[in-house]
């Protein structure tokens, strides 16, 4: 009992810097939209990072047989890129959207568990600290972002930045749960009245579904982690062949994990796409329910898919063949979706803000994305393509043209909200030309690099003539790529001083985050309009167009 | 440098590979072109013009929702059907008619980072360098020796990889006699990059040939030169780690028996040629660093007494 006297007026302190604001309020708000930013701007730290990282990478690769990075720097630089961008950056920085906007959209004062959700956030800024921490000990982790076993263990990489890797990711990977669990509980049990699962806004709705995927991966992650740990620091054999452990086993888990985080990645994008796609297409979304189900359908089967990372582990012709089914059939619900956004803009009236740009050219990146995914649902292509440059382009296009695209999308439609004041759509444009040329330069030619027989993961390759010219393409569309993020940084630090002032309701949208002030006050609402549809505000601007008589109707005509 | 492709199929196994790749890329262009289509035209005809109404709100069509869920479906199972046949004729069982395993023709381990070639019916091993006679399918039994390799030779064969503790096999066949480019298709380690591979097949008179040559053991150096060299070689720690018939057994490293009849030095880092061979041992982690060659400080003449030793292992 002896701290009590001592913590005591540290924790008054720490509620006085919450109540009174100011910087300090920062690293004690328990308030969900100060986490939210604390989350967003931390990723994009962390995204510059990782940024700098990948040029360095491309660098190395503009020419063939390079000396500018050491392989041993190189493989350090690619396990970061990779770790840090999967979960410092994409992670975090939809978790960023959630955590800000899941209670204004479902009309709550703030989380169900709002200490839980601070320490979530602590969590991913400890464990991100971690990882490049193990920069200034000796050597980052050098064993690729999915650390196959027996490459990391001891023998194979003895130097502490594997340790660094597993102890940082246990704690981000925590912190994710956290975060997880209580988004279930705040839309379980924090929805205003009216706000039934059928009237919840797609990003919610996602959002949710997102977080049971959390709940049931994140887990096998940590699982693994502990595993390795304990083989590297108290000589354990689950992954050393020598000893009875078993590499492939490393495998499984990793990826029991690793492919539910693949949609962990990309539902919330598909929210943010079907929250921003209606409001500026001027149409209600096309298919509510189809959208929400199949996504449903798209976690369910997320599990049951991990083994289509290891066709080349020789599991055999038959369980090769239940995993491509499961993978071919999970590209059903997500091409459903793509249509339905398509349909949404149909009939619409389109208003083209950079927010609808990164929008629509979201659904043709993600679209060659996931077809190229399918590709290697095709067991004989994956043996030919698998570990080359082709997956480097496919899963750029998923996470980048993908979500990068979708968060972008999200950045242009909340930022006002988030500041009250709108970001320059003139620089935006710029933003966005930049971006969709610099991401296809870099990455269309990875496909051709795969096929034309490139490894990933290589510091180097041998002179031939064609990866030389495809290299050096993908290069100059890196540093484009650069420069785009410079022109969004100028932008997001412009604006957020003297942008156009955004008042509540900019773009005329539905949800209920619009109904309150921008930025919203710190009780979230003072009133919050009546609930009985998915888009509450249209049915207040339109009380001779109510979506809920609709319904009514429908329902009496029998459809 | 020769031009690899997986596109490209200069083996009867990799061809279905080849066959099933367009026909799918065919489809997937097709959807991609539709979906960019659908798009581009929906941003040109509904854009937004000055003083327009709030458009008619359309909840969806079911009916319409429906068809784009079974087509795609229906297209996937076709795919899949094509995925199973192409399974069987591009990675045949390596089992006789009776279930029996069949003994390999061709043995060969990943190590960080180079490639050991065992031919076990003949008895002799060689290095990074695979010979194989054009026509004839050779069972390839695939072996991890430290961390998990891939083996990939894209324009003969899939890919497979060498786990540590678990074997994997495939077929490996050329049509025709070439040279035929691969690399390590897993992360490996530092070199994973200089971790290259090339299958020469050959007729299969050239073949016997080749592997009557590999069987023997080279005669011994004549120029005083050269038996300085091989002095050197059994007195200072080559021998410990690499293998030549008649003078060494190490096998941590390549075996060095024919060292001087291969296209390649390091696992395709560098031309094999006398020049390229001094400046290989006069320093390794010049050409391949984090390679486990180690420098062995070497005098210039002793080095000049090295390679000259070398170059008679033909």
């Amino acid at each position: 009992m002896s701290e009590v006297p001592v913590a005591l007026p540290v924790l008054r302190k720490l509620q006085r810097f919450e109540h009174e604001g100011g910087m300090l309020s920062w690293v004690a708000s328990v308030d969900h939209k100060q986490i939210g930013i604390l989350y967003l701007v931390t990723s994009l730290i962390f995204f510059l990072a990782g940024g700098v990282e990948a040029l360095l990478m491309r660098t190395q690769l503009i020419v063939p047989e390079n000396r500018f990075l050491n392989p041993s720097l190189y493989n350090q630089i690619f396990t970061m890129h990779g770790t840090t961008m999967i979960f410092l950056v994409v992670v975090p920085v939809l978790l960023g959207l959630m955590v800000y906007l899941i209670p204004l959209m479902i009309g709550a004062r703030d989380f169900a568990f709002p200490r839980l959700n601070a320490f979530a956030y602590w969590m991913y800024a400890l464990g991100g600290l971690l990882l490049y921490f193990s920069f200034f000990a000796h050597d980052a982790p050098a064993a690729g972002w999915f650390a196959y076993t027996p490459l990391s263990e001891k023998p194979y990489s003895n130097l502490q930045g594997m340790d660094y890797w597993a102890l940082s990711l246990l704690v981000v990977g925590t912190g994710t749960i956290a975060t997880g669990l209580n988004v279930i509980a705040t839309i379980a049990s924090m929805r205003i009245k009216g706000m039934s699962l059928r009237h919840l806004p797609l990003f919610a709705w996602m959002s949710l579904i997102n977080s049971f995927l959390i709940v049931g991966a994140m887990p096998a992650l940590n699982a693994a982690l502990v595993m390795l740990l304990v083989d590297r620091q108290l000589q354990g054999n689950f992954f050393k062949p020598a000893a009875g452990g078993s590499p492939i086993f490393w495998q499984h888990v990793f990826w029991n994990f690793g492919h539910p985080e693949v949609y962990i990645m990309v539902l919330p994008a598909f929210g943010i796409i079907s929250e921003v796609i209606p409001v500026f297409s001027r149409k209600v979304i096309y298919g509510y329910a189809v959208v929400a189900g199949s996504t449903v359908a798209i976690a369910l089967l997320s599990f049951g898919v991990w083994a289509h990372h290891m066709f080349a582990v020789g599991l055999g012709h038959f369980l090769d063949l239940v995993f491509a089914a499961s993978s071919m059939l999970i590209a059903v619900p997500t091409g459903v979706k793509i249509f339905n956004w398509i349909a949404t803009m149909w009939g619409g009236a389109i208003r083209f803000t950079t927010s609808m740009w990164f929008a629509v050219a979201f659904l043709v990146m993600f679209t060659i994305g996931g077809l190229s995914g399918v590709m290697f649902a095709v067991v004989p292509i994956d043996w030919q393509l698998t570990d080359t440059y082709f997956v480097v382009a496919h899963m750029h296009y998923v996470l980048f043209g993908g979500t990068a695209f979708a968060v972008f999308a999200g950045i242009y439609y909340w930022f006002p909200k988030f500041s009250g004041r709108m970001l320059s759509e003139r620089m935006g444009k710029w933003h966005f030309w930049l971006t969709f040329i610099g991401f296809n330069l870099t990455f269309m030619v990875q496909h051709s690099l795969g096929m034309l027989g490139m490894p990933r993961r290589v510091f180097t390759y041998p002179n031939i003539h064609t990866w030389k010219v495809l290299n050096f393409v993908s290069t100059i569309g890196a540093y484009i790529l650069g420069v785009s993020v410079v022109v969004f940084l100028w932008n997001v630090i412009a604006s957020a001083r003297q942008g156009r002032t955004a008042g509540d309701d900019p773009w005329d949208a539905w949800t209920l985050e619009w109904a309150t002030s921008s930025p919203p006050p710190v009780h979230n609402f003072d009133y919050v309009p009546p609930v009985r549809s998915a888009r509450p505000l249209w049915d207040l601007k339109h009380p001779e167009d109510t979506d809920w008589e609709r319904a009514r109707k429908r329902q009496r005509n029998g459809r | 440098m020769p031009v690899t492709s997986a596109l490209q199929a200069h083996s009867t196994l990799d061809q279905p590979i080849v066959h099933l790749m367009i026909v799918v890329l065919v489809i997937m262009s097709a959807i991609l072109v539709l979906v960019t289509t659908l798009v581009i035209v929906a941003s040109i005809r509904f854009r937004q013009r000055a003083g327009m109404p709030e458009p008619e709100q359309n909840f969806g069509n079911p009916k319409l929702e429906m068809t784009w869920t079974i087509v795609p479906f229906l297209l996937l199972v076709s795919i899949f059907v094509l995925t199973v046949i192409t399974m069987a004729h591009s990675d045949p069982s390596k089992t006789t008619a009776a279930g029996d395993d069949l003994s390999p023709d061709l043995v060969v381990s990943g190590h960080q980072f180079w490639w050991e070639v065992q031919y076990p019916q003949a008895g002799f091993t060689t290095a990074n360098e695979i010979h194989i006679p054009a026509g004839r399918r050779m069972l390839v039994r695939l072996i991890g020796a430290d961390v998990i390799h891939d083996f990939w030779v894209p324009e003969l064969s899939r890919k497979m990889d060498m786990i540590p503790g678990s074997p994997n096999e495939i077929w490996l066949l050329a049509d025709h006699p070439g040279t035929y480019l691969g690399t390590c298709a897993e992360f490996c380690g530092d070199e994973h990059a200089w971790m290259r591979i090339r299958v020469i097949a050959q007729t299969s008179q050239e073949f016997e040939q080749w592997e009557q040559s590999q069987e023997q053991t080279p005669p011994p150096p004549t120029t005083p030169q050269a038996k300085h060299g091989e002095q050197l070689f059994r007195s200072m720690s080559c021998a410990n780690c690499h293998a030549v018939s008649g003078v060494s057994s190490g096998r941590v490293g390549p075996d060095l028996t024919h060292l001087a009849s291969r296209e390649t030095l390091a696992a395709g880092r560098l031309g094999n040629n006398p020049v390229n061979l001094e400046a290989w041992i006069h320093d390794p982690s010049n050409f391949k660093p984090g390679s486990y060659m180690p420098n062995a400080s070497l005098k210039p003449e002793d080095l000049s007494a090295m390679v000259a030793y070398l170059e008679t292992l033909r």
